[in-house]
């Protein structure tokens, strides 16, 4: 029970993506300009993180470690990543309309997110179990999410904000980006 | 050896066949119906996402145009070409509009214009007009800090001398500027009447001569001298009725101000 918390944890605070990781940095920013949106696009991250996580635990286990194949990984997962995109893009286009609209062009983006990849690989570096691996990519998910969804909540406000004419837009949210992850490195030591 | 090379290449090439396979499996059984038409009206709007058509963009607006829930005259980027390819695509009858500009009904640039203080403040026609109607003497006029042009998605706008000015091939009559500008004084014309009063005025004559050099003093010089009987008065304020004018400039030539002005007259001789 310690470890699930450990790791789930771990992944969230300590080790939290975009701000400790620098992973998945372009859906932070491109995404994180209404509340909304920033849920829509952590949900999908989380789903494809969590199920890519455990894809690649079994392929990476059944056939790439079996035959000695291990320096294929990221090209393997980098296939199974691409194709679970396309295919939570279809359900998605199906049976959520609303939420395929509003993610727009970021869905197709998590296909090249180097968050779910990177978490993929960190899997396999630290030889997770497959529950470990599958609760990895979950926490790195939600970890996401919490980065992203903290901050869409500073970037509505800084909407408001007067910002000198030179910092406006996309400079004055790396400003942001970079004080949150500073802050986040107070968790590190945390375990 | 050959396993080496063998082996993985077969992985990797069943992997992305099984993925491909599930893909198209799912794409076929999970597949959206979408109305053919939304995509081919979409293909013959502007595609400018300028949202003067009241919808948030132009595939907004395409899917409201087939459901039926609006009209294809809603979008004045387009004009009546695009509105017939519309009706040809829907199979409906879409009465064609006049093509319109936008005006600035003002002529008091600085040299012109009288002031009544020196205005050093933030650059902005709301906050300029706030202040006792703005350093202008004349309470009508541009108060030429460019709001409208800043507001024009389609750079049609500038400002000379104080006063801003419509470059009228750019324009696409998206009315933008209309509810940005503080003193009303940009106006949706049809393309086709050239002559227009410009001046917003409605201060009695002696008021607006001491105010201004361009400015429309009520004389009634110019309905007298129109054969089309097109210009009437609001108040002191000359006014064309554009469904009537024929474009003659004879009023042009009789104004002892100059406040009715020939709009595109330039590249055609002059009258």
């Amino acid at each position: 029970m310690r470890e699930i918390i450990v790791i789930i944890m771990g992944a969230i605070l300590v080790e939290n993506f975009v701000l400790s990781k620098f992973l998945g940095i372009c859906p932070f920013l491109g995404i994180s300009k209404k509340l909304g949106n920033a849920v829509g696009m952590s949900g999908a991250v989380v789903f494809v993180m969590t199920a890519a996580s455990a894809v690649t635990w079994l392929i990476n286990d059944l056939l790439l470690l079996k035959y000695n194949l291990d320096y294929l990984q990221t090209v393997a997962f980098i296939l199974v990543i691409a194709s679970l995109v396309q295919f939570v893009e279809i359900i998605l286009k199906k049976f959520v309309p609303p939420l395929y609209k509003a993610l727009g062009i970021y869905l197709p983006l998590i296909t090249t997110n180097c968050a779910v990849l990177g978490a993929v690989l960190l899997n396999m570096e630290r030889e997770y179990t497959f529950g470990r691996a599958v609760l990895f990519g979950f926490g790195g998910g939600l970890g996401f999410t919490l980065a992203l969804i903290l901050f869409a909540g500073i970037r509505e406000k800084l909407e408001n904000c007067n910002v000198p004419h030179a910092f406006r837009g996309l400079p004055i949210s790396l400003i942001a980006a970079a004080l949150v992850s500073v802050a986040f490195f107070g968790f590190q030591g945390l375990f | 050896m050959i396993q080496d090379i063998l082996l993985p290449a077969l992985i990797i090439g069943g992997l992305g066949l099984l993925f491909g396979l599930g893909l198209s499996y799912a794409s076929k059984k999970f597949a959206v119906k979408v109305d053919e038409r939304v995509d081919l009206v979409r293909a013959v709007l502007p595609g400018a996402n300028c949202g003067a058509c009241g919808e948030t963009g132009c595939d907004a607006f395409a899917q409201a145009i087939v459901e039926g829930n609006c009209s294809a005259l809603g979008c004045p980027v387009g004009g009546a070409d695009m509105v017939k390819r519309i009706s040809e695509i829907l199979g409906i009858e879409v009465e064609s509009e006049e093509p319109k500009t936008a005006r600035v009904m003002c002529k008091g640039s600085i040299d012109v214009s009288k002031h009544k203080f020196d205005y050093s403040g933030i650059r902005d026609c709301t906050a300029v007009s706030k202040l006792y109607g703005g350093p202008f003497a004349c309470a009508y006029g541009c108060a030429g800090m460019g709001d409208c042009a800043r507001a024009c998605p389609f750079d049609a706008i500038v400002i000379e001398d104080g006063l801003a000015r419509i470059i009228e091939y750019k324009c696409t009559s998206c009315g933008k500027c209309l509810d940005v500008c503080p003193k009303n004084i940009i106006r949706l014309v049809p393309r086709r009447s050239e002559v227009t009063v410009t001046c917003s005025s409605l201060d009695k004559g002696g008021a607006v001569r001491k105010n201004c050099k361009v400015g429309c003093i009520g004389c009634r010089k110019c309905s007298k001298a129109c054969p089309a009987d097109a210009i009437s008065y609001k108040g002191t304020l000359a006014e064309i009725d554009t469904g009537k004018c024929i474009n003659c400039g004879k009023c042009i030539k009789v104004c002892p101000t100059n406040a009715i002005n020939c709009f595109s007259c330039n590249s055609r001789e002059k009258v």
